[in-house]
């Protein structure tokens, strides 16, 4: 046994690889035989220098064109010194003529091979999955044996996995028939999109000629595709929910104006916008003043919007709205005029172009839950911030002072005002309050959608569809007919576009109005019309 | 004893009432029109082009504010979804103009250019009529009424009212406005119908054209109002007032709401589908904005601004609010949109019988 081999053999049981100098254990003659003349002889040595750790620098030189040879010397350049490739000794003096040693487009691929199968064995995690990403789609039957030696020594969950792909297709291209089998059978597993790819042309007689592995090949292609069917059904669950929970936020607002005390607020729309130019106002000001903490920025818009939206909320109910309590269809003109005004104001602040609200960085990015389903960060937080609000009102009106008020005045006006309950303040907060969360609303609006003068308007039909499906005065309805909505306006886009899904929405909205006219969720109780 | 139907509709109307509906005739029968074809440019009393399109347009509009009125002012039902029906006239009369184009299009083809644009080869079905005038006709008022009286029906049976009512309808316009913006609809989508050329084989653009369409509004406009007023001095108007008031009442004493309620809803979306007919021609594009909820909410302010309930109100209201939109929006545009915002906040809170509301409370107060 000489020497290098030894050494060989020892770093293949000390692993993973430890960083020690390269050049001190590899053979001067194998190094040299990478500058031989003959194609088969370089990728010879390249396959007998793959085996040991330490020579991932030198091959990767080679890859890079950077491997030199001057007569018998073959060596790299570091700055000024020469360089040996086997031993890292300085060469001096450095060779006056040299060219760089030729790496066609074979030996190419057998370097490239071989310098991914020991970059597997990197101590750095990052590298390891790199390479073994790397390696996906484009393994073949020679890289076998490296990916399984890999795959039994890996710890880390995520590269094996990798791997175990890798090492899959590798096995599937192999002349033997149990490899090929139980490569399939490995791939069955499988999510992506590609796996089925690699999988589809084996189950044709014409490229794999035994029947077993057809079989089990039509069999995993059926797997991965019910597979994708699943993710990408529930992917369309979560858009729905997430659509869902901007609906709920838009409506939630309205189910206190609207629904608790009767008022037809058309400028809700134009309450949302105030709520997310306010995000933008406060962006705005960290970006000035607070640059270290503008990934907060968005915490500190929440108060703001909701302040700024109560107030402008609160002021279009003591001005206009509380002049006409009782005259729905007239409250209904007002309040569009209002919508109107504000829509102008925002243009003439702000400019009729879209302002840019940023994602902060802890929102942006997602959860991946398997191939081809990303649950986006920022969808998720809302989803969880709408139930947050969701929460909030429920206490507000059911636990406090405030909230009893509010249910007494709707409830009977009168009665209330003659057991001492302030009517006309107690109308001017609610109110405040259900245009405060559509401010918050807004908020959560600015991180998925833009932000402009006319944004407001497009939700202002849905979210009195909400409402009205969701039976007046109802929160449980609201937040169910919200999400209702959401999700089946999602199912029906990828089934039919977006367009004809929203048409078949108000469709179904209508008849089913026709059915149940005071909503989801109808008051039990008799009441006596006009 | 019958009173015959021509007193009948004699008395329906005021002396001055029939005094001011003859000059009104003679203005834009006569007068007008002799002005924009035999009086030279040069001449101060020549009335121009513009004035000739944009008066036609008003009084289309006109006709639309007086259908939204039978239905708010005296039917009590709030329509934000007038638009609509207005815009399915004025699409199908689009057509029967885009089949006159015939080979005189950008592409030299029979079929409208938009089709050519799609590679279809052949015209859809629901543009077989499209070629006949009269059956043109037939379809402007029969498509609206058709649509109104089908949703009409559904909401009505279960009872949907007020507000109920006013956003569904809205919802309506707006999924129609969808609709009508996809090219696969088959009406020019996003474009909708221009670059008319002739109508009954006349350029659509000469002067005769136009004098004849802008007259022809107002003729309509002078039958709509005397229709209305025919219908709401009838007993099927008072009927309709009382449904408007008292529903419940109405019901209790034996009549049923349902029918009211649909003749007067369709007839109204056919008298807007009239309307849209004569506007299209008049203007020369027609495309599914003209559906958006903005627009037909508009139309309840032309109406709250004249005075709802009151048949001349509705006409006068459309003439202020579409003039002072012209005016707004060449001398402030960005002002136009606070205005019009203002009107609506302002009338309903200190006009909510119009002006010709309060026209009548200076009367009263000088009166006394």
């Amino acid at each position: 046994m000489t020497r290098p081999l030894f050494v060989i053999l020892l770093w293949l049981f000390a692993l993973p690889a430890a960083a020690v100098p390269d050049a001190t254990v590899l053979d001067p003659a194998v190094v040299k035989k990478l500058a031989a003349e003959d194609s088969d002889a370089r990728i010879a040595a390249i396959q007998q220098l793959g085996s040991q750790p330490g020579a991932a620098s030198l091959l990767q030189a080679m890859a890079d064109d950077e491997l030199l040879v001057s007569g018998d010397t073959v060596f790299v350049l570091d700055g000024e010194r020469a360089l040996d490739a086997a031993s890292g000794a300085e060469i001096k003096p450095v060779p006056e003529t040299y060219e760089s040693v030729s790496v066609n487009s074979r030996v190419r691929s057998h370097l490239s091979g071989v310098l991914a199968a020991l970059r597997l064995q990197d101590a750095d995690r990052g590298v390891r999955l790199a390479a073994a990403q790397s390696l996906q789609g484009s393994a073949d039957a020679e890289l076998m044996p490296v990916l399984a030696q890999a795959m039994a020594r890996e710890a880390d969950a995520e590269i094996k996995a990798v791997l175990q792909l890798a090492h899959a297709q590798a096995s599937l291209a192999s002349p033997r028939v149990s490899d090929r089998l139980a490569a399939v059978v490995a791939l069955a597993d499988s999510t992506s999109p590609a796996t089925r790819g690699l999988l589809l042309p084996l189950v044709k007689p014409g490229n794999e000629p035994d029947a077993r592995v057809r079989a089990a090949a039509a069999k995993a292609v059926k797997a991965i595709e019910s597979r994708l069917a699943l993710g990408e059904m529930l992917g369309q669950v979560f858009t729905g929910l997430s659509l869902g929970s901007i609906l709920l936020l838009a409506a939630l607002g309205l189910a206190i104006t609207y629904g608790v005390m009767g008022v037809i607020n058309m400028a809700h729309g134009e309450l949302l916008m105030v709520g997310a130019y306010a995000t933008y106002l406060v962006q705005t000001v960290f970006r000035t003043y607070l640059p270290q903490y503008l990934d907060w920025y968005l915490l500190a818009a929440i108060p703001v919007a909701f302040a700024a939206a109560a107030l402008v909320g609160m002021l279009l109910e003591r001005t206009v709205i509380r002049r006409l309590y009782g005259r729905p269809l007239e409250t209904l003109l007002a309040t569009w005029g209002l919508s109107l005004m504000l829509i102008q104001a925002a243009r003439v602040i702000f400019g009729a172009q879209n302002v840019e609200v940023a994602n902060p960085v802890w929102m942006s990015g997602g959860i991946e839950l398997m191939a081809g389903l990303v649950l986006p960060w920022n969808r998720i937080v809302i989803i969880g911030f709408a139930l947050f609000v969701l929460a909030l009102m429920w206490a507000l009106m059911q636990k406090t002072r405030l909230g009893l008020f509010v249910r007494a005045v709707t409830q009977n006006r009168a009665m209330a005002g003659c057991v001492g309950v302030p009517t006309g303040r107690i109308d001017m907060l609610a109110f405040g309050l259900g245009a405060g969360i559509a401010g918050l609303g807004g908020v959560a609006l600015s991180q998925i959608a833009n932000v402009g003068p006319d944004m407001g308007q497009g939700y202002i039909v849905d979210s009195f569809l909400v409402v009205v499906l969701g039976g007046v005065g109802q929160l449980a309805g609201a937040a169910w007919a919200a999400l209702g909505l959401g999700v089946v306006t999602k199912f029906l886009e990828g089934w039919s576009g977006a367009v004809l899904a929203k048409i078949m929405v108000l469709i179904i909205v209508i008849v089913f109005i026709q059915k149940r006219p005071q909503g989801l969720f109808a008051l039990k109780g008799r009441f006596v019309e006009n | 004893m019958r009173t015959p139907f021509i007193i009948r509709l004699l008395s329906a109307m005021s002396r001055t009432g029939w005094i001011a509906l003859a000059a009104f005739a003679a203005l834009t029968l006569i007068v007008m029109p002799a002005l924009h074809l035999w009086v030279p440019e040069s001449s101060p009393f020549h009335v121009s082009t513009y004035v000739i399109t944009l008066s036609g347009k008003i009084l289309c509009y006109a006709i639309v504010a007086l259908a939204m009125d039978l239905i708010w002012g005296y039917a009590g039902i709030l329509s934000l979804g007038h638009g609509l029906f207005f815009a399915l006239g004025g699409y199908v009369f689009g057509m029967y103009l885009m089949r006159q184009i015939g080979t005189d299009g950008s592409y030299q083809s029979l079929l409208p250019d938009f089709m050519v644009f799609l590679d279809w080869k052949e015209l859809p079905w629901y543009w077989g009529v499209s070629d006949s005038f009269p059956l043109t006709l037939l379809l402007v008022l029969a498509v609206p009424a058709l649509v109104a009286y089908v949703f009409g029906y559904f909401a009505f049976r279960s009872r949907i009212k007020g507000v109920y009512f006013s956003i569904i309808t809205q919802a309506l316009t707006f999924a129609a406005m969808l609709l009508f913006f996809r090219n696969e609809t088959g009406f020019g989508g996003n474009n909708g119908f221009t670059d008319f050329k002739r109508i009954l084989g006349h350029d659509i653009t000469s002067p005769g054209v136009r004098v004849i369409l802008f007259s022809l509004s107002a003729l309509v406009l002078m039958l709509t109002l005397l229709l209305s007023r025919y219908l709401v001095t009838s007993k099927f108007g008072r009927v309709l007032a009382a449904i408007r008031d008292s529903e419940s009442r109405v019901m209790f004493m034996g009549y049923n709401p349902l029918h009211y309620k649909l003749v007067i809803w369709a007839l109204s979306a056919m008298l807007c589908g009239i309307a849209g007919a004569l506007y299209v021609p008049q203007v020369g594009i027609i495309n599914p904005s003209e559906m958006s909820p903005a627009n037909s909410i508009e139309i309840a302010i032309w109406v709250a601004v004249g005075g709802r309930g009151t048949l001349i109100g509705p006409v006068i209201g459309a003439a202020l609010v579409n003039l002072s939109k012209s005016y707004f929006t060449v001398a402030f545009p960005e002002y136009w949109l606070f205005f019009l915002g203002a009107l609506f906040v302002g009338v309903t809170l200190w006009l909510p019988e119009g002006v010709v509301g309060l026209w009548k409370r200076i009367k009263a107060r000088s009166a006394a």
